[in-house]
């Protein structure tokens, strides 16, 4: 019979639950009263087949957007309460005083902090924006892939689920968010954490790649006649960039997760440290993913402070040309500075010079960028909107961070440096002032055009003032911590002259919080107040591309009619001769069905990868089979498409026309 | 409905025909030299032809890329005008990302083994 | 309240800014799937650098001049080659509509390559026989899994072969059809390349002494 439960069941046991843990106990109560009171509003107010139809099977790339963006939201408060927790600790745990967390705890705890706020934060959000706006910005009607783009939803949804779930059953990684090997072998993590970490990444992965390539071929092939590549808007010229960067950079991610397992799994060796195993080869090829990561989240960022800059300042972006080449020379050169996440494992001077020499290379087009975006401000007329703020906020922040790189990627300071809290400081210096700020000024700026309504300014700056200096008062104390040699990662302190640092970084964390909350807030507010913050014409901010050209929020369709390009910032150049809508003459519209397979591949993804984590090999098994049959089922479906009647594109246009009139 | 995309399936089948156009001729000779192009470099090998291992190392390796090329030109029909250029520009550009995952691996791994573990180095025996 | 205090002066328009017929999107399926084997090209990239780097760790176990059958390999080679010649007259039966010949010379590339698959898997179970399994060393390791990656690449293609079959009978040579022959010809050469990469950097490579 045991046999039995052990092929059912592996090696989960209620034992797996850790009723040890009050803090996770209270969490997972906190947890569940709020999730069944979100589950009965929602049967209460009879939505779910509202959500069923209109949000969970849309292939609409403007619905798959916000499902992102909402994604990344949740996982933010994850992340952020994972933050904030080891703040506290660090704040409390010197000398006797050992904190509130055992370090094991600890450990997990700043694990999935990295692990989320990289591919369940920041990847969500990013991937969000390009959804929502590049087909718009090119004159398209959705995604080259539609059913793709759905399905890699679902697919970084399950892996943040797996994710979420380790928190409740079992335990996780306590590796840091790159899990090396051999401390991540089975011989130094028998555990389950592990495994969490590997199914989690390899199932949202497949998810991301298909995303890239999904937007390759949408911005290749789907432009609007007359919109070559240099006249595309700068924020799709970013996107573009930042898919080639997943297409080609996310292969090697599966292939290093996919090598680990086999040695946990089968066995292998790989990585291990006998039988010819070498770890290091781990730390190369998870950098050569690594280091183009941190640019695919960057990219669309620099190209939505483009778009920012340009509109509220009312001018054409400074250089274009030379922006474009920037951004193509970092993609390039993204690969080929990896090992400045090593310099001190002992590949030498040789090569620790070429690297070095190339990572301060590719500072130079991002400090171009920051030139360009200056001289765009310079004798504009600036709308201090909002999204200016937090534009400012990341030219400050962001180049400060770029210049502490710039220092980190001298190898004999890095030798210094490495793995102390300088670093820790110098990535969020960047990835806070960049991708943050940068999201944020993107949720502000193009919310009217989602929702029909702007945010409220109020509660707009109350957050970023928040987030600002919040920031220096958490990081910069991290700078200090650094060059005084503390190190990353540690959960307890025998000196206490560090504790007044470690305090200040505390109160910039709770200001952050706040700003958090603020964020909320005005989302809220916003809400409650729509009607006077209601825009009707689609283009509140005198905007300069295709998207503010559809009504707010756009139609199913996006453009009644194809639009024809005939300059840079299409927009713009439209209003300036004499655009007019069209009032007739439409036609059918070729659309794709909504569909339930991608959360039905997502799903059964998911419970395979939970089966792999446990050992449960016979449910694993089940679901992989089913898993096929459910991939090539689909295949059969020829039907995926249907068209809207001409006479439902006139309505939509004729009450559009009116409204804006 | 369907009518509408049945009719919609047929315009496309007259104005274009998608992917790239194959012959038999072009097939036949990406064969024979395919043929040619494994045989050597498996009786080079076999045939313990040349005393130098370095040497018939090259010449496998070249052997090698001239078949991969051979089949990207006769069986994948590898051209600079399909897809605008496109496949072209993202088969270089994975070439070139081949060669530095490939060299700067071996590079990067030679050298730390070379710095970090000395009694290795000697065939891993 | 409309902000844009930078408004353009209008003019009275010269230019046709919108496309009145029908707007025909050109279809991505073929770059799409293009650049999908080129992210493939790169997870092989991977594997062939960890071989690369991990190839002359035995750790006291066999190499490759101990263990590779040549003469083995040559044969699944002409298996490969052969079933990329048949899926090229396949795809000359569809560039003339001619549905059965299209299905025929599919079915035997399939065989060829189930043959492929069968030689392959008879390699490794002689090898797991003779305690040379991927735990035994790294370069075992790699080895199988460069190697194994490359047949359930050809494994995966097999069951799409299958399928397109079933979809060939019931659908016969519509356009979308067509488009996923074509997917499955790109697989199917790439797959062939990647093996000439296998044949001449592990196999021949790894004979040399």
């Amino acid at each position: 019979m045991s046999d039995l439960s052990t092929l059912i069941f592996g090696r989960l046991s209620l034992d797996s639950i850790p009723f040890h843990d009050p803090i996770l106990i209270a969490t997972f109560v906190v947890a569940a009263i709020g999730g069944i009171a979100l589950l009965a509003t929602l049967t209460y107010y009879k939505v779910w087949g509202y959500l069923w139809s209109e949000w969970f099977t849309s292939i609409d790339h403007k619905r798959i957007g916000v499902m992102y963006m909402i994604l990344g939201l949740i996982m933010l408060l994850r992340g952020f309460a994972d933050a904030i927790m080891m703040r506290i600790h660090q704040a409390m745990a010197f000398g006797e005083a050992t904190g509130y967390l055992p370090p094991d705890h600890y450990d997990q705890i700043f694990t999935a902090h990295g692990v989320i706020m990289i591919f369940f934060v920041a990847m969500p959000f990013v991937v969000g924006l390009m959804n929502y706006i590049v087909p718009l910005q090119i004159g398209a009607r959705d995604v080259a892939f539609p059913f793709l783009n759905n399905l890699s939803f679902w697919m970084t949804s399950a892996g943040a689920a797996l994710i979420m779930i380790s928190l409740f059953i079992g335990e996780f990684a306590k590796s840091g968010w790159l899990a090396y090997p051999p401390l991540t072998g089975i011989l130094q993590s028998p555990g389950v954490g592990v495994d969490y970490y590997i199914w989690s990444l390899q199932i949202a992965g497949v998810g991301t790649l298909l995303s890239g390539i999904n937007f390759v071929v949408t911005i290749v092939k789907m432009r609007a006649p007359g919109m070559n590549m240099m006249k595309m808007p700068i924020f799709t010229w970013t996107a573009l960039c930042t898919n080639i960067l997943i297409v080609a950079a996310f292969p090697v991610l599966t292939a290093v997760m996919t090598l680990l397992s086999l040695d946990r799994y089968l066995d292998m060796n790989f990585f291990t440290n006998d039988l010819g195993g070498n770890a290091m080869m781990y730390v190369n090829l998870i950098w050569i993913w690594g280091h183009p990561e941190v640019y695919i989240l960057i990219l669309p960022i620099f190209g939505v402070f483009s778009e920012i800059v340009s509109t509220y300042s009312g001018k054409r972006l400074f250089g274009y040309s030379s922006m474009v080449y920037a951004t193509l020379v970092i993609t390039i050169l993204s690969y080929l500075v990896w090992l400045h996440h090593f310099f001190t494992m002992g590949s030498g001077a040789t090569v620790n010079s070429f690297f070095g020499i190339t990572t301060m290379i590719i500072s130079i087009p991002t400090g171009a960028k920051i030139f360009n975006w200056l001289f765009t401000m310079y004798r504009g007329r600036i709308q201090f909107e909002v999204p200016m703020l937090w534009t400012i906020g990341f030219m400050i922040t962001f180049v400060i961070g770029g210049m502490t790189g710039v220092l980190l990627a001298v190898p004999p300071a890095d030798f210094v440096l490495h793995n102390s809290l300088f670093l820790i400081a110098h990535f969020h210096n960047v990835i806070i002032g960049g991708v943050v700020f940068g999201t944020f000024a993107a949720i502000t700026f193009w919310y009217p055009k989602v929702t029909g309504y702007k945010l409220e300014p109020f509660w707009g700056k109350v957050s970023f003032w928040c987030w600002f200096i919040g920031f220096y008062l958490a990081f910069m104390p991290l700078y200090m911590l650094g060059f005084m040699g503390v190190t990353r990662r540690m959960s307890h302190f025998d000196d206490p002259s560090l504790q007044i640092w470690f305090q200040i970084a505390l109160g910039g964390a709770v200001l952050i919080g706040a700003g958090i909350i603020a964020f909320l807030v005005q989302l809220y507010v916003s809400y409650k107040r729509r009607d006077s913050l209601r825009d009707e014409t689609g283009d509140p901010w005198g905007g300069r591309t295709l998207e503010w050209s559809t009504s707010s929020p756009p139609p199913k369709y996006n453009f009644a009619f194809t639009p024809r390009v005939y300059d840079l910032d299409a927009w713009w150049h439209m209003k300036s001769n004499g655009f007019k809508r069209a009032t007739d003459g439409f036609m059918p519209i070729h659309m794709p069905k909504n569909t339930a397979a991608g959360m039905v591949i997502s799903g059964l993804s998911a419970a395979f990868g939970f089966a792999m984590v446990w050992h449960m090999w016979l449910i694993g098994g089940l679901a992989f089979a089913a898993l096929m049959i459910a991939i090539i089922a689909h295949t059969f479906n020829y039907k995926r498409d249907y068209y809207i009647p001409a006479e439902e594109v006139a309505l939509v246009e004729a009450q559009r026309t009116e409204v804006a009139a | 409905m369907s009518e509408l995309s049945h009719n919609h399936d047929e315009h496309h089948d007259h104005h274009e025909e998608e992917g790239p156009h194959s012959s038999f001729s072009g097939y036949m000779l990406g064969f024979m030299a395919s043929v040619f192009l494994t045989a050597i470099p498996f009786w080079l090998v076999m045939g313990d032809v040349f005393s130098s291992r370095n040497t018939t190392v090259l010449i496998i390796l070249a052997f090698a890329l001239v078949q991969i090329l051979v089949h990207m030109v006769y069986f994948l029909h590898m051209n600079f005008q399909s897809e605008g250029g496109w496949t072209m520009l993202s088969l270089i550009f994975t070439v070139v990302l081949l060669f530095i995952t490939l060299a700067g691996s071996l590079w990067v791994m030679y050298h730390m083994n070379v710095n970090m573990m000395p009694s290795m180095m000697s065939g891993g025996s | 309240m409309s902000h844009s205090t930078a408004m353009p002066a209008t003019e009275p328009g010269q230019f046709d800014f919108l496309v009145k017929g029908e707007h025909h999107v050109a279809n991505g399926t073929l770059l799409g799937f293009w650049l999908y084997l080129m992210s493939d090209c790169l997870i092989f990239a991977a594997l062939f650098a960890t071989y690369g780097v991990l190839s002359q760790n035995y750790a006291g176990g066999p190499s490759g001049a101990d263990l590779f059958d040549l003469p083995l390999v040559a044969l699944n080679t002409s298996f490969l080659l052969f079933s990329s010649i048949t899926y090229g007259f396949a795809m000359l039966q569809m560039q003339q509509r001619k549905l059965k010949g299209t299905i025929i010379w599919l079915a035997i590339t399939g065989v060829f390559g189930a043959g492929f698959l069968g030689l392959e898997l008879y390699e490794f179970y002689h090898l797991l026989h003779q305690g040379a399994g991927p735990q035994r060393s790294a370069f075992l390791s790699a080895f199988f899994t460069l190697v194994g990656t490359h047949g359930l690449h050809v494994c995966i293609g097999i069951i799409w072969l299958v399928t397109l079959l079933f979809q060939l009978r019931k659908h016969g040579l519509t356009t979308a059809n067509r488009r996923r022959l074509f997917c499955l010809s790109m697989f199917w050469h790439f797959l062939d390349v990647v093996w000439i990469g296998v044949f001449t950097i592990v196999y021949l490579m790894g004979s040399l002494s």
